[in-house]
């Protein structure tokens, strides 16, 4: 099974609050906030390497293959998916204000067609942009059928077709897909018996976690020698045409007032009904 | 002049709430543009549905049925056929929209503002704030294509109200779904029905975190409390995550966003990616055993306690407030 995972670099996520927007507000700048994997995308990759791993003995049956689109420092991401597990990495050049996600599922079609994976598996959204919008789009570019938000996936042909739970705001659908096919995930897909290849042991359950694997350090050694293909979007014949133009960015206004700390549940409900009128 | 297309969403052939949201965005465009919009009920029942439709101001209510439980793939090669001749189509930023209108974009060459709060018609251009960065900036965006596809934040549009005219209704032919509509189907759907108020529509929301600590304390300890309060209940990924409630109760980046009149956050420690789904809301409390906790940075009021004595007492004082009337 080959599985396409694409990977984005945002500024840390946990510091959001910490950005900031340029005077003019046309920027939005991130300055002495590191650059961390896009969460939604750890999630992903780490569903893409248990499906791709025996879960029990560690040993490797299949490939995971990373793509980013950004600038050359984009390749730290890469190294840290592949010290994680992933086999192999593809950076797409191009500077971050020249993307959106149009044109990132144009640049994953365009991969698309040279890798023939069984699975695009990217993350439901950017951190940063919030969008959550590239994935569907590209699924419809190549006519793949695709499922949002999974929580549960497991495949007894090799991923020739998958049985895929996802999570809606009013419940779960169970869903059959034949491959090649696009997923995305949801925070349940890192539970412990969320994904099953056929391969792990039925009995395996994977360690409690909010976020992928640590990578160990022998993973990050390895990493060091797994190639990344550097391409351009002319490579690709990509021409990035925008189709979102943001005109101008506004931190949000303040909440009003202070916090009132109160000293007894008395004094809470008291003003909650008098001074807040809440109740 | 913009005319949009308002595309419902259907719950077992009933339409859901999101759908107003969606309508008041509608009208904001329509009236500014001096346009018009319609309604398209798509689905199993999509007929009765466009008929509970009517009474909102729509140009016509048009309804298509669409078999086989809903996936993208068959819903949206019929939505891209409905939408010819609309300038934007539209839709709930509902795990349904989000899931739904990219692919109909992919179809008509569209791009998509998502999840907005506001638009605002600017002599020719429709221009849409959305938050960003977990809600930590506000971007506003122009579409440079034609037509132009947009899922609202159901907390950021109220409901639309009953208009007091009648809309026409009509049938739509729905269009085959192609390819990829062979290679998937629907094998189940769990609904889950619940009682009290929807999260995303109630007026007082009351949720709990990790600290709860199992679903036997949600059901009776916090529960007591969101029934007094006539609330719903919400759930940090932490409590959802460790399954002491169903994760369609999950507030925050991933989870709903609610903007209720009063929200209490009982044992919630106000992460970055709980704050973005929940900070609109009027009035926010917190029950919380530590002060420094990050909640602080929202709270109104604050409240430092251990939650297992504070819940059981505000449940008391609130019924005692009630029966005060
Ligand atoms: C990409 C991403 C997306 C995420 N999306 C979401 C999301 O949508 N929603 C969400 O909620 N989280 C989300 N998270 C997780 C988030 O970062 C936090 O881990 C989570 O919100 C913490 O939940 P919590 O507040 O219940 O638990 P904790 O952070 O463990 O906090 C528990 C709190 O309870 C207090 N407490 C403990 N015992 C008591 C007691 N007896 N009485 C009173 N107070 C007590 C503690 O002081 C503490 O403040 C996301 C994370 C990532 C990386
Ligand atoms: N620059 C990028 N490089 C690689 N993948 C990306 C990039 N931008 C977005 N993606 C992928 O697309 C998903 C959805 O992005 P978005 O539509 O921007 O919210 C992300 O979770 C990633 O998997």
């Amino acid at each position: 099974m080959k599985i396409l995972v694409p990977v984005k670099r945002v500024a840390d996520p946990d510091n959001a609050n910490k950005v900031k927007v340029s005077g003019d507000g046309t920027k939005v700048t991130s300055d002495g906030l590191e650059w961390k994997m896009n969460p939604f995308d750890e999630w992903s990759l780490e569903a893409a390497l248990r499906l791709t791993e025996n879960g029990s003995s560690k040993d490797r049956v299949g490939e995971v293959v990373l793509v980013s689109i950004g600038p050359k420092d984009a390749v730290q991401t890469i190294r840290q998916g592949l010290a994680m597990g992933a086999e192999r990495g593809i950076l797409v050049e191009s500077d971050d204000d020249s993307l959106d996600s149009h044109v990132v599922a144009q640049v994953i079609a365009a991969i698309a067609a040279e890798e023939k994976p069984d699975v695009i598996f990217f993350g439901k959204q950017s951190a940063d942009g919030d969008s959550n919008v590239a994935g569907t789009k590209l699924a419809e570019m190549l006519d793949w059928p695709l499922v949002n938000y999974a929580m549960a996936i497991s495949t007894d042909d090799e991923g020739k077709s998958f049985t895929v739970k996802r999570e809606l705001d009013v419940g779960q659908q169970t869903l059959k897909v034949q491959s090649p096919c696009v997923f995305t995930s949801s925070d349940r897909i890192l539970q412990p018996e969320s994904v099953k290849n056929g391969v792990t042991p039925a009995d395996f359950a994977y360690p409690e976690s909010e976020g992928g694997r640590y990578a160990s350090l022998k993973g990050i050694m390895k990493a060091k020698k797994k190639p990344v293909d550097e391409k351009s979007l002319a490579d690709l014949g990509v021409e990035a045409k925008r189709v979102n133009e943001y005109v101008k960015f506004d931190l949000p206004p303040a909440r009003s007032g202070s916090t009132t700390f109160v000293e007894s549940v008395e004094e809470l409900v008291q003003k909650l009904h008098s001074d807040a009128k809440v109740l | 002049m913009t005319d949009v297309l308002v595309v419902a969403e259907l719950t077992e052939g009933q339409p859901r709430k999101t759908t107003l949201a969606a309508v008041t965005f509608a009208k904001q465009v329509a009236e500014g543009t001096g346009g018009a919009f319609d309604i398209l009920a798509i689905g199993e029942g999509a007929e009765g549905a466009a008929g509970a439709l009517t009474q909102y101001g729509a140009r016509k209510v048009l309804h298509s049925e669409v078999g086989g439980g809903y996936v993208s793939e068959t819903f949206a090669a019929t939505v891209a056929k409905a939408a010819d001749g609309y300038g934007v189509v539209a839709a709930c930023a509902s795990s349904y929209g989000k899931d739904l209108l990219p692919r109909v974009a992919a179809k008509i060459d569209a791009g998509v503002a998502s999840d907005i709060s506001s638009v605002e018609v600017d002599g020719s251009d429709l221009l849409y704030t959305r938050p960003m960065y977990a809600g930590n900036v506000f971007g506003t965006l122009k579409i440079t294509t034609d037509v132009q596809v947009v899922t609202v934040r159901q907390s950021e549009f109220d409901p639309a109200p009953e208009a007091g005219s009648s809309s026409p209704v009509e049938a739509f032919a729905a269009e085959d779904g192609g390819e990829a509509a062979s290679k998937i189907e629907v094998l189940s759907l769990e609904v889950v029905k619940s009682e009290r108020p929807e999260l995303t529509e109630a007026d007082v929301v009351v949720s709990g975190g990790r600290s709860l600590k199992s679903a036997e304390n949600f059901e009776n300890v916090l529960e007591p409390l969101v029934d007094a309060l006539n609330a719903a209940m919400g759930a940090s990924r932490a409590a959802v995550d460790a399954g002491y409630v169903p994760n369609d109760l999950q507030v925050g980046q991933t989870g709903k966003v609610v903007a209720p009149k009063l929200y209490i956050a009982v044992g919630i420690s106000g992460a970055i990616q709980h704050l973005a789904g929940m900070k609109g809301s009027k009035t926010i409390v917190a029950i919380n055993k530590d002060r420094e906790a990050p909640i602080a940075q929202v709270a109104d009021y604050f409240l430092v306690a251990d939650l297992f004595d504070a819940v059981p007492e505000m449940t008391k004082e609130v019924e005692k407030l009630k029966a005060q009337g």
